[in-house]
């Protein structure tokens, strides 16, 4: 069921996770806003990566849930006959995969298949899920490649790309699927400094053509910028979270004041 | 600053330092080598000319077809059985996972020779073989020593240990395979089978191919063991001959000649399929200038 355009995009509730005796998420409660970019900061180890690889069940939460779109991810809940929820049914993994196919990931390593070219790369998903023709897949992958600025390279293999075109690539490789929303796993973080601008750059245009995305990153800059709201997360609990503004600048816990002027 | 005129530093050859070692390695290796061919030529116990008379002979020719059919046949069989156990072990149920762990386990430890004869005698363990619901009702019976031939036996046993061996060579070169691959799939909505078939097969390759090789080589030679059961192979067929004539070092010559042969042409196979699973690291080889085969 598709809700309308005031109620959120994705709401997490609740979401927990440990591995072993350590707990990662502490029971995280977000909302993302259709169109909107919500950028995640937090000192490593915190859960941000957690957090996002729950979103699209690469991690299996432990309790609490994903909702995209009125759609609960990774689960079907099972109610009795008054309509209570009885419990949350895992889904079989290719209804697990029709729900991944809208959300696209960017990693922090690019994590683009060394094997094929770069429009092979493209054009894998969009075929593998029935969405396109390989022409139309095809067409499709070179005008993603000119929109992130790489038109041309589609024989290039990945491994003949730097880093920066390499994570263009993902981006455009994510977005090949037209997904409903774009989760970034620090994206630049991997890269040269150099190569951060062109990046973020196109994540940039992204933002303002309206995708709707969470980008979890160490630049405030981009955050100031971009982003429509931050959430500040450490120790697997959502500190605070805010429009950027606010949240940069007059940070309610001393905790955050501390990572800001350490990541400053 | 050094006491020589940068002119005179700047125009000096730059040569290698002298290496007396390989000088004096190469001299031993070519006199070896040369000793090696005198005696091939000059030794007339080597009997070149039976040799030659029956390298080709019509039952040398059909033991050399069944050995590499037997070597075709349980490789490709195998092989595919092999991905299969390892798919299994990797990502299967804990119970068909078990099962895989314990088919390794089991056909890894008994040797090939032992494994051949338990299916050669299989009659005498088992004298029929009923098909039907098991504890229950039989809907036919068979004698089994009508079914297992000895090439069947030879066929069985040599797939089982060829997908025993080549599962934990797929396992392996799966292993090899970055897990942010499987993840960045799985992100994309491929699904299970097709992650694996599509993203990490490929680039477990390059680390599958080269002990698939040795495994491929080591099975052709393998099958040299069937004649055990009465098999005629390459190796039985001139087994067979030198019985009769008692002509043994050139016919075991015939043999060790064509198994020498049919090993090149492999080897030769393996460069090629090699280089092919390289491309996308190749590349960035010619790119930079850099030769890394």
């Amino acid at each position: 069921m598709t809700q309308n355009d005031a109620s959120p995009l994705l709401r997490i509730r609740g979401l927990r996770k440990s591995f072993g005796s350590h707990t990662v998420l502490h029971g995280i409660d977000l909302d993302i806003q259709r169109g909107s970019v919500t950028v995640i900061l937090g000192p490593s180890g915190s859960g941000k990566s957690t957090l996002l690889r729950c979103i699209n069940h690469l991690e299996k939460p432990d309790a609490g849930f994903v909702e995209l779109d009125g759609e609960i991810i990774g689960y079907r809940p099972v109610t009795t006959s008054q309509g209570k929820v009885r419990r949350l049914q895992e889904l079989r993994s290719r209804e697990i995969t029709r729900q991944r196919a809208r959300i696209g990931m960017v990693f922090q390593q690019f994590n683009l298949f060394p094997h094929l070219t770069v429009l092979e790369n493209l054009v894998e998903a969009p075929v593998a899920l029935g969405q396109a023709s390989r022409q139309e897949a095809a067409a499709r992958a070179r005008e993603l490649l000119e929109r992130v600025g790489l038109g041309g390279r589609e024989g290039a293999y990945p491994k003949q790309l730097s880093g920066g075109q390499q994570q263009r690539v993902a981006i455009a490789r994510a977005l090949a699927l037209q997904p409903d929303l774009l989760l970034f796993d620090e994206p630049t973080s991997a890269l040269d400094p150099e190569l951060v601008g062109e990046v973020l750059r196109v994540i940039k245009d992204l933002a303002l053509s309206g995708m709707s995305m969470i980008v979890v990153t160490h630049e405030i800059g981009f955050a100031r910028e971009v982003a429509d709201n931050v959430a500040f997360i450490d120790g697997g609990r959502v500190l605070e979270s805010g429009r950027p503004e606010d949240v940069l600048n007059s940070a309610a816990h001393e905790r955050t004041r501390a990572f800001l002027d350490a990541v400053l | 600053m050094s006491s020589y005129s940068d002119a005179d530093l700047l125009e000096a050859r730059l040569a290698a330092p002298p290496r007396p070692g390989r000088w004096l390695s190469s001299a031993i290796t070519l006199l070896l080598a040369a000793m090696l061919v005198h005696t091939l030529l000059t030794n007339q116990r080597f009997q070149w000319g039976v040799v030659g008379q029956y390298f080709t002979s019509p039952s040398v020719m059909d033991g050399l077809e069944l050995t590499l059919w037997l070597t075709a046949a349980t490789m490709a069989s195998g092989f595919a059985l092999g991905v299969i156990v390892a798919y299994v072990r990797l990502w299967g149920s804990p119970i068909p996972r078990s099962s895989a762990f314990g088919f390794v386990w089991l056909i890894r430890s008994v040797p090939v020779l032992a494994q051949l004869l338990f299916w050669y005698e299989l009659a005498s363990l088992y004298p029929k073989l009923s098909f039907g619901i098991p504890f229950g009702p039989s809907f036919g019976t068979t004698d089994t020593a009508h079914l297992f031939s000895g090439e069947l036996a030879a066929f069985v046993t040599l797939t089982l240990d060829v997908a025993a061996f080549s599962s934990e060579i797929v396992r392996g070169g799966i292993l090899s395979v970055d897990r942010g691959q499987s993840e960045a799939a799985q992100a994309l909505g491929l699904g299970r089978f097709r992650t694996f078939r599509r993203i990490v097969l490929p680039q477990a390759m390059p680390a599958i191919v080269p002990a698939s090789g040795n495994l491929l080589i080591g099975t052709l030679k393998s099958t040299s063991l069937v004649s055990v059961i009465a098999v005629v192979d390459l190796l039985y067929a001139v087994q067979l001959i030198y019985n009769a004539n008692f002509e043994v070092i050139p016919l075991l010559l015939v043999a060790t000649l064509w198994y020498i042969i049919l090993t090149t042409v492999l080897s030769i196979g393996q460069y090629y399929v090699e280089r092919y699973y390289s491309r996308g690291t190749r590349g960035v080889a010619a790119v930079k200038g850099v030769d890394l085969t």
